[in-house]
């Protein structure tokens, strides 16, 4: 019986996989076709377009920031509440206005002779009258962009992020002066076991007793923006930064940076000449070992990224799945909408752990002092 | 592919940077009195559980050692009470001895005096006695000499007594 019901879950499991599939491969198709009078099977492939832009509405940038809409879009009632966020564009000279300017996309703005038009969540450069270039071979877009530095809600939310951060252990760390050296208080009770851990199962087995101290801020400080970051991006709030390359990028780059300036000889030695192989094996490791240096911050920046995109994909499309309005569209999909949303409460702690320990085992390789002389000279001796 | 690098975004990328470096120095201080203050603790802990160990283990020799000064008084104060009872029957066995001599002199004393007493008695009854005789034997001479013949009885019962001797 259990057997049973289990198989039917799966089946249903990749059905409704499917369905997400196929809402992705024809989302072009559809792209036109949605103003002509509706059958019943445009009507549904309408829904699953909507529901596919809500998704990557979700998953993106914005300029401004929109808590949420009201009204349908194909009965031209369709409101946004929310505010509206500063545009910073570099195109000779700095260009500060904002986003409220552009009224969603549909108006081209004029800043010192310049026209700019925001077209899915990008500014580019056009003319007076917003034309957007297509490629005639790739499709793609040919407009000139300028170098966006706006404040989007994604750096709207790192910097509220990092502010509650900032106050979170300036108010533990003033806990300790007030009796919470003999027992933690407050946000300690419960902050203070997390950065133990991180401490004695992190950072010390990772790096070493003796140099994991000069770490540790970096660690403390990536775990828990991580982990933060994820959590708030499972409210309804809905604004999630980690599954953006460029954040995720500037973690990873940072991991990186830290790697290569407290790399010692040792390390180095062992990238560029592996010590205790022939000469010609030293030539052809070289290149394997500097390509695998640079992979280690790669794989970090895509791993956390993909994790929590993909993570927050299959949530969204399985709560996409009530506005198809099928049977088991409501109250099968809440049910696994519930366990996914415990399952990514977990991965969002599970994503920060593994950045963490991952940029401790790096910075582990690259302080570690290799007994390998004596290795070496054994093997100089025969 | 396209789409991902196409997703990067640098002013994101940029800001981030920007923020995540002012945070790492601001909370710099922080993690640093946070992790000082929890090694300050956890050393504090080691050293009270060592000095609470300690103090056990001197409590239990301070324990030992007054079990040892106890048990020792207690033989002490058996061994004060024997020698006390050794004393007290000694100085009874004295007292005894001492009142025995005395109630032996005093009796011998008595008897000395009551033989004394006795003798002189003794001496006087004689005395009396022999007065007594003196006067009962005048009194019967006086009586035997009243007439002639008496006297003149009694000249031959001496003569006869003479001659005979």
């Amino acid at each position: 019986m259990r057997a049973n019901f289990l198989k039917t879950l799966i089946i249903l499991l990749i059905g409704l996989g499917g369905n997400v599939m196929a809402s992705d491969s024809h989302d072009h198709d559809n792209h036109g076709g949605h103003e002509s009078s509706m059958s019943e099977e445009d009507e549904s492939a309408l829904r699953k377009l909507l529901v596919k832009e809500y998704i990557n509405h979700h998953l993106e940038d914005s300029h401004d920031f929109i808590l949420f809409s009201t009204g349908n879009r194909q009965d031209g009632d369709e409101k946004h509440v929310g505010f509206a966020l500063p545009v910073i564009l570099f195109d000779g000279g700095i260009k500060m206005f904002m986003s409220s300017e552009f009224e969603h996309g549909e108006k081209v703005v004029e800043k010192g002779g310049n026209y700019y038009r925001l077209y899915h969540g990008k500014i580019y450069k056009t003319d007076e009258h917003g034309t957007i270039k297509h490629d005639h071979e790739t499709g793609d877009i040919t407009n000139d962009m300028p170098v966006d530095l706006s404040i989007t809600k994604n750096v709207v939310f790192i910097f509220l992020i990092l502010l509650l951060m900032y106050f979170m252990f300036r108010g533990m760390a003033k806990s300790y002066d007030k009796g919470g050296d003999l027992m933690p208080r407050g946000a300690g009770r419960f902050l203070e076991p997390i950065i133990i851990f991180i401490r004695d199962d992190v950072a010390i087995p990772n790096i070493g007793e003796k140099k994991y101290k000069k770490f540790m801020p970096y660690l403390l400080t990536v775990f828990f923006f991580i982990w933060i970051v994820n959590l708030f991006g499972l409210t309804p709030l809905g604004v999630n930064v980690t599954n953006s390359l460029a954040v995720t990028g500037c973690l990873a780059l940072l991991t990186f940076v830290i790697m290569i300036a407290s790399g010692n000889k040792n390390f180095w030695m062992h990238i560029f000449w592996m010590p205790g192989v022939p000469w010609p094996m030293k030539i052809v490791l070289a290149p394997i070992e500097l390509i695998g240096l640079v992979i280690k911050p790669f794989s970090l920046m895509i791993r956390l990224f993909a994790n929590i995109t993909a993570g927050h994909i299959v949530l969204m499309s399985l709560m996409g799945m009530i506005i198809y309005n099928s049977w088991y569209g409501s109250g099968l999909t809440f049910l696994l909408t519930v366990v996914l949303v415990l399952i990514e409460l977990m991965v969002a702690a599970l994503q920060a752990y593994i950045f963490t320990m991952l940029s401790a085992l790096y910075f582990g390789s690259a302080v570690e002092e290799h007994e390998h002389d004596h290795e070496h000279e054994h093997s100089v001796a025969h | 592919m396209d789409k991902l690098i196409d997703g990067f975004s640098l002013g994101l990328f940029i800001w981030q940077l920007i923020f995540f470096l002012l945070i790492l120095g601001g909370l710099a201080f922080f993690w640093k009195k946070i992790l000082g203050a929890i090694e300050t603790r956890e050393s504090s802990i080691k050293d009270s559980l060592q000095a609470a160990e300690e103090a056990k283990a001197q409590v239990a020799q301070l324990k030992s050692s007054n079990e040892d000064a106890l048990r020792q008084a207690k033989e002490e104060r058996d061994a004060i009470l024997k020698e006390a009872r050794e004393l007290k029957d000694k100085i009874v066995a004295e007292a005894k001895d001492k009142a025995n001599e005395e109630s032996d002199r005093i009796v011998a004393n008595a008897r000395e005096v009551i033989k004394n007493e006795k003798n002189a008695a003794v001496a006087e009854l004689k005395n009396q006695v022999a007065a007594l005789s003196i006067e009962i034997a005048e009194k019967i001479v006086k009586q035997e000499l009243s007439s002639d013949d008496k006297q003149k009885a009694l000249a031959d019962t001496l003569v006869d007594d003479m001659n005979l001797n």
